[in-house]
């Protein structure tokens, strides 16, 4: 495991951590994050989204969003062999030009870890993996905390773990706070991205008040979905996560990161994400330890769009490996 | 307050037959009135099954003949000037509509060719209205329309045959069965000839679907309105949206982009200009796509049953698959 240069290490204690001897989760019935604006923040989004980006830019941009790809598989028909030519393609994603890559990470279930690890040994490649009973979180709690230790043990650098949305929906934030912060216990030395699945909590004001609790609790980054619903990632609620990151560096100087996760299918799209956190957050997090994409269709899109950009010629999507 | 307003209502509905029933005679009561604005048309392009303005923003400008007083289009009127990124979306949009159309069954495509037969002949007064705009006289007019209605109804006949007639079993050397089968292509480039602008598109746009394909058009510089008559025919035709997409603009600027486009497996391309001809067998040779270039035919040419149409035509965009089977035992 690597060391993190955003000062999120495990010996960092999170100012809103520290001292607390009541039971954490019970301040939050006390706290309130202001209020989203949802015209405003859809507006500002779909206003960053109109920036038209061009030629060596776009190319940097691209390459700057595959190195922040958490390439993705998450399925029941998962095999060993699947996860190792994705792991290949995380190393390599265009054959033809080794300069493209690597991407950031693989992201799989526990049981394929190993697997990832084997073939990335020796990488900058980082092995992530789902855990705490993904994708619903309906466990109890010792069954999560095993899944996650478990998931580390196996050698995962990075735990994507989700929060428990039916708690958080009706209003238990002290259970959601508790759970992150036991599993960010039982993280040990991995990361650990927390799953907000902003498809299921209704509404922008429940979205941030999720970040924040995440942040607080000691997530290393917060991530918008697992990927398993619709809608998934999209930039206004990328954009209000971004916000309370923002607003919790200001507060106490700590770097999180963010991962929008499903739905970012195109290279267009990736590269308006990009500019939405340099406009939120600032040149800081446009490195793949503050922000990745969780995705597994957008690479090829962004691939096909460099060899345009190499060769004048639109591609055949034929002509990319899948998976 | 709901009180009030069903009175209203009810006071309205009640003077409506006193008018009708009094001194004018009806007729006059439904006269148009003089200074009524007529609606013009806004032409779009037809792409994804949806009629769409050039992501450009650009236009170009066509003279037509008014056929009569009544005729709300001007003299002159705007058709989107198509542009290579339209051209693109196109072409994706054509890629993710062949997975449904190819997996149809060859008889279901023969009946929406078939009711895409029947929309044009409902709707052929319009496009003999709009033949006549680009400067036909009207009898060619008719003559076009109803020549390309049948052959929209071959096409439409031809859909589940085309594949018995082309497929062959093989005599082999050896304990095998050779099949030869017929299989779609993919995304076909079309660019239309300028003339006659409803018989060309349609005589080059519907062997293509037949086989299975998805297609990309590039209309009639002449005469653009047509063929967006004729894609208002296709929409309200069951044709799933995106297998037949009409682009209008200036084929010398669309046709490089459309044959270098690596998804584009194929371009059948009616072109007057030899360097433009040329221009486009040699873009598409990057991704060896299948290129047939020609110079469009006259009138009569597309007019004839022998020239215009024919399993031949299907056939230029079919790929063969042959399979060996071994003999049982």
């Amino acid at each position: 495991m690597t060391s993190h240069e955003n000062g999120n290490g495990t010996g960092t204690t999170s100012l809103f951590r520290a001292g607390a001897s009541a039971p954490r989760g019970g301040r939050f019935a006390l706290f309130e994050p202001p209020p989203v604006d949802a015209v405003a923040v859809e507006e500002r989004a779909a206003a960053l989204a109109k920036r038209s980006i061009k030629k060596a830019t776009k190319v940097a941009g691209l390459k700057l969003a595959i190195s922040m790809m958490d390439l993705t598989t998450l399925e029941g028909k998962d095999t060993p062999g699947k996860v190792r030519q994705l792991c290949q393609k995380a190393l390599r994603p265009l054959d033809s030009d080794g300069s493209i890559g690597p991407c950031a990470a693989i992201c799989v279930y526990p049981n394929l870890v190993p697997v990832a690890k084997e073939v990335l040994r020796g990488s900058s490649v980082k092995v992530a993996s789902v855990a705490t009973a993904f994708p619903s979180g309906q466990s109890p709690l010792a069954v999560k905390l095993d899944d996650t230790r478990r998931a580390v043990d196996l050698g995962a650098d990075e735990i994507d773990m989700v929060i428990d949305r039916g708690a958080m929906l009706v209003g238990d934030y002290g259970k959601v706070f508790d759970e992150i912060a036991a599993t960010k216990e039982a993280c040990g030395p991995a990361h650990l991205k927390v799953i907000l699945e902003t498809g299921e909590l209704g509404s922008y004001d429940i979205v941030r008040k999720a970040s924040e609790i995440a942040i607080a609790a000691g997530g290393d980054f917060i991530k918008t979905s697992t990927g398993k619903i619709q809608p998934a990632a999209t930039p206004p609620v990328t954009l209000v996560m971004l916000e309370a990151i923002r607003d919790h560096y200001y507060a106490t100087g700590r770097r999180i990161g963010m991962k929008p996760a499903g739905g970012v299918r195109t290279a267009k799209q990736a590269l308006h994400y990009l500019v939405i956190v340099k406009e939120t957050l600032g040149d800081a997090w446009l490195t793949p330890d503050l922000f990745r994409f969780g995705a597994s269709a957008l690479l090829n899109d962004v691939l096909m769009q460099l060899e345009k950009e190499r060769t004048g010629n639109y591609q055949a999507s034929e002509d990319f490996s899948k998976d | 307050m709901v009180e009030k307003k069903r009175t209203e209502t009810a006071t309205a509905n009640a003077e409506a037959p006193a008018r009708s029933s009094g001194d004018a005679p009806l007729a006059k009561t439904w006269t148009t009135q003089k200074a009524r604005v007529s609606v013009a048309k806004a032409y779009k392009m037809f792409v994804g099954g949806a009629f769409v303005r050039s992501e450009s923003g650009r236009y170009f400008q066509v003279q037509g003949a008014r056929g009569s007083d009544a005729d709300p289009d001007p003299e002159t009127v705007n058709v989107p000037r198509g542009s290579r990124k339209d051209v693109r979306d196109a072409v994706l949009v054509a890629k993710n509509a062949l997975g449904g159309w190819e997996k149809r069954t060859a008889f279901n495509r023969g009946q929406i060719l078939y009711r895409l037969a029947e929309v044009m002949e409902s709707r052929r007064p319009e496009l003999v209205q709009s033949l006549v705009r680009s400067g036909l006289a009207e009898v060619a007019a008719a003559a076009e329309v109803d020549a390309s209605i049948d052959r929209a109804v071959f096409y439409a006949g031809f859909s589940d045959k085309y594949f018995s007639l082309l497929a062959s079993s093989n005599p082999v050397a050896g304990p095998h069965f050779n099949f030869s089968v017929p299989e779609s292509m993919g995304v076909i480039g079309v660019v239309a000839p300028e003339r006659p602008s409803l018989l060309g598109l349609v005589s080059t746009v519907l062997p293509v679907v037949t086989g299975g394909n998805t297609c990309v058009a590039i209309a009639s510089a002449a005469d653009p309105r047509t063929a967006i008559v004729w894609s208002e025919c296709v929409a309200t035709s069951d044709m799933p949206g995106g297998v037949i997409n009409v682009i209008t603009g200036h084929a010398k600027e669309l046709s490089p982009h459309l044959a270098k486009h690596r998804e584009v497996i194929g371009i059948d391309a009616w072109i007057v200009d030899a360097d433009l001809r040329r221009t486009v067998e040699s873009e598409g040779a990057d991704n060896v796509k299948r290129v047939k270039t020609h110079v469009p035919m006259d009138a009569e040419g597309w007019l004839d049953e022998r020239t215009g149409q024919g399993l031949g035509w299907i056939e230029r965009f079919l790929e063969t698959k042959t399979v060996w089977h071994p003999v049982g035992v």
